[in-house]
């Protein structure tokens, strides 16, 4: 038995028992659905929203960016905060004392991070169909097109939740750090409007990053082909899109496993009794 | 070292850990082998822990010499941490699983170190019950007492049939009833198993009971190394004779307790009852050994020669 590959596939193994732990937990469930009610209250609310001349209706415009902007959230946010916190609460150190524990902790993380999207989609996505005409793809290509481009956001976006979480000296730091730059991003990114509506210079600032690509990767699957001629540049531009996330994916596997290590190298008993202790400490 | 004479499992020679200007250890040595229960004592602040994350591998030194396992433990491989088991305080890990389920799981990171003399993982049903987690094996971890899971983390630390096992304050809010049986279980790991093992506490009849041998650590050296009694005989030579005689009730302190009770015999002869012969107890050394420590002139200092005359004070 080769001992890495052992690791491997208990990290697998890990990461499955934790999403149905999470599944059966009353905590997560709540969040889930609090999640899916906010976004379907949004699109409800806004359904008559004026959409130009893009022939949209704003339900068809806003599910494919609100699922980007949420997906981003999920895959930055939640790697983050379990890092921060697990390593507050020992998990981390316990992964350390483990043989190849550190590979089994991360393919865990991975694997359950990345499981956590099909309940979101599932409880978002089957109402929505349910209440709003034509937000569903006409074609199987279009799910295909959003397979794809969600599997793309996971190798760019997690790897950039755990290096957030490696870096960030603590979980309440990662509200500042994280949160508030990941949402004011995807709001600019279009995730909540069309990014039509905003200044050329935000407009630009956005398309650095990867949430504006997610997000107009995923309208490509879901809306019909005329859609395209409406948006930013007059095209799904397929291969550009495919291209930053790429890049994002690229940098991130090879930042992530260095400052993975950096941190799993300071945890000790006496690291962990410390960040304790802070965690305790809310005002300083 | 002579031939014949196996291994140390732990051998550490002036070990030095400096943060900025502070010497936290300053030339500590000294030597574990296998099966040794070594308790490791001293105030807080004393460098015990810094010491023992240090053979952990979770922390590198400033100078010195240290194998554990016949590895230097900063550089040690995957393959030697599968040999260590440890016990750490206050871990609030995996919240939502079962003892039963955290158990299998962690048990299966040790499968490919399997040796013939040591089947990894332990057999994890058969270490509930040793534990005594029956009951609680199905019940959500965030759910148990604070005995409860430190039993658990026990568990934990030796469900991959470790060679060493270090323990950091183990009983610390246990009943006297689970201490009782965590004590039980550590003289099983040692005396069946072979298990080396090395642990701090801050209470010193748990020492006294666990211990072949005990370190003393206080300002970064090892003050005394030996066994509880050796060392009793070592700083308090005086034991305490009380008894009983003409309905009148006598203390007495001397140096040789058995030449005093044989003239007291000879004296007093069938009118002396109720004799106690109380040598010094651990805790008396250790309180003797720590001020002997803090009231020495210059803190660095104290070396092997200021603690010998201690003792000839005190004697």
């Amino acid at each position: 038995m080769n001992p890495t590959t052992h690791a491997f596939k208990v990290g697998l193994r890990r990461g499955w028992r934790a999403t149905v732990l999470s599944m059966k937990s009353p905590q997560d469930q709540v969040f889930y659905v609090v999640m899916a009610v906010g976004v379907l209250v949004y699109m409800f609310w806004n359904r008559n929203a004026d959409m130009g001349d893009s022939g949209l209706t704003f339900p068809q415009y806003a599910l494919p960016s609100m699922l980007a902007g949420l997906i981003v959230f999920s895959l930055v946010m939640g790697p983050a905060y379990e890092l921060t916190l697990e390593r507050e609460d020992g998990t981390l150190l316990r992964a350390k004392t483990l043989p190849r524990g550190m590979l089994s902790y991360t393919v865990g993380q991975v694997v359950y991070n990345s499981l956590g999207l099909v309940p979101m989609l599932v409880i978002i996505l089957i109402p929505s169909f349910i209440m709003f005409d034509g937000v569903a793809p006409a074609e199987a290509s279009g799910w295909l097109r959003i397979g794809g481009f969600i599997l793309l956001g996971l190798i760019a976006l997690l790897p950039l939740g755990i290096i957030l979480g490696a870096v960030v000296p603590n979980a309440q730091k990662v509200g500042t750090w994280g949160m508030m730059p990941v949402v004011i991003l995807s709001i600019t990114s279009g995730a909540l409007f069309p990014i039509q509506q905003l200044w050329g210079w935000v407009q630009g600032i956005a398309q650095v990053f990867p949430v504006y690509w997610l997000g107009l990767g995923l309208r490509s699957g879901f809306l019909p082909e005329e859609a395209a001629a409406w948006e930013l540049h007059g095209s799904w531009l397929t291969t550009l899109s495919v291209g930053v996330l790429l890049g994002w994916a690229a940098l991130g596997l090879v930042v992530a496993p260095r400052v993975l290590s950096r941190m799993a190298k300071r945890q000790s008993g006496s690291a962990m009794q410390e960040a304790k202790e802070q965690a305790g400490q809310w005002i300083k | 070292m002579a031939k014949d004479e196996p291994q140390p499992v732990i051998a550490v020679r002036d070990l030095r850990m400096r943060y900025g200007t502070k010497d936290v250890l300053d030339g500590v040595t000294f030597d574990v082998h296998a099966g040794e229960v070594v308790v490791l004592l001293g105030p807080n602040g004393a460098g015990k822990t810094t010491t023992i994350e240090i053979l952990e591998g979770f922390r590198n030194r400033s100078a010195g010499d240290v194998e554990v396992l016949g590895v230097d433990p900063q550089v040690a491989s995957e393959e030697w941490r599968a040999r260590i088991g440890l016990v750490l305080q206050s871990w609030r890990d995996h919240a939502r699983w079962t003892p039963r389920m955290l158990l299998h799981h962690l048990g299966e990171y040790y499968e490919p170190y399997s040796t013939e003399l040591r089947p990894r993982p332990r057999d994890v049903e058969k270490l509930i019950v040793e534990v005594g987690l029956t009951e609680q094996a199905n019940q959500k971890i965030r759910t148990l007492s604070g005995g409860q899971r430190r039993r658990l983390d026990v568990a934990v630390g030796i469900v991959g049939y470790p060679e060493l096992v270090f323990f950091d304050e183990p009983t610390a809010g246990l009943d006297p009833h689970a201490r009782r049986e965590f004590h039980d279980m550590v003289h099983r790991l040692a005396d069946y198993e072979n298990t080396t093992i090395v642990l701090t506490t801050h209470d010193l009849d748990e020492a006294e009971k666990l211990a072949d041998r005990i370190l003393i650590l206080a300002g970064g050296r090892i003050v005394a190394d030996g066994s509880a009694d050796a060392l009793a005989r070592e700083v308090a030579k005086d034991s305490q004779v009380t008894w009983t005689a003409g309905g009148q009730r006598h203390v007495h302190a001397t140096a040789d307790s058995t030449e005093f009770v044989r003239q007291l015999f000879a004296d007093g002869g069938k009118d002396v009852t109720d004799l106690e012969v109380r040598r010094a107890s651990l805790e008396d050394t250790y309180m003797e050994m720590v001020r002997k420590y803090e009231t020495a002139p210059h803190r660095g200092d104290i070396d092997d020669a200021a603690l010998v005359d201690a003792g000839k004070e005190l004697s």
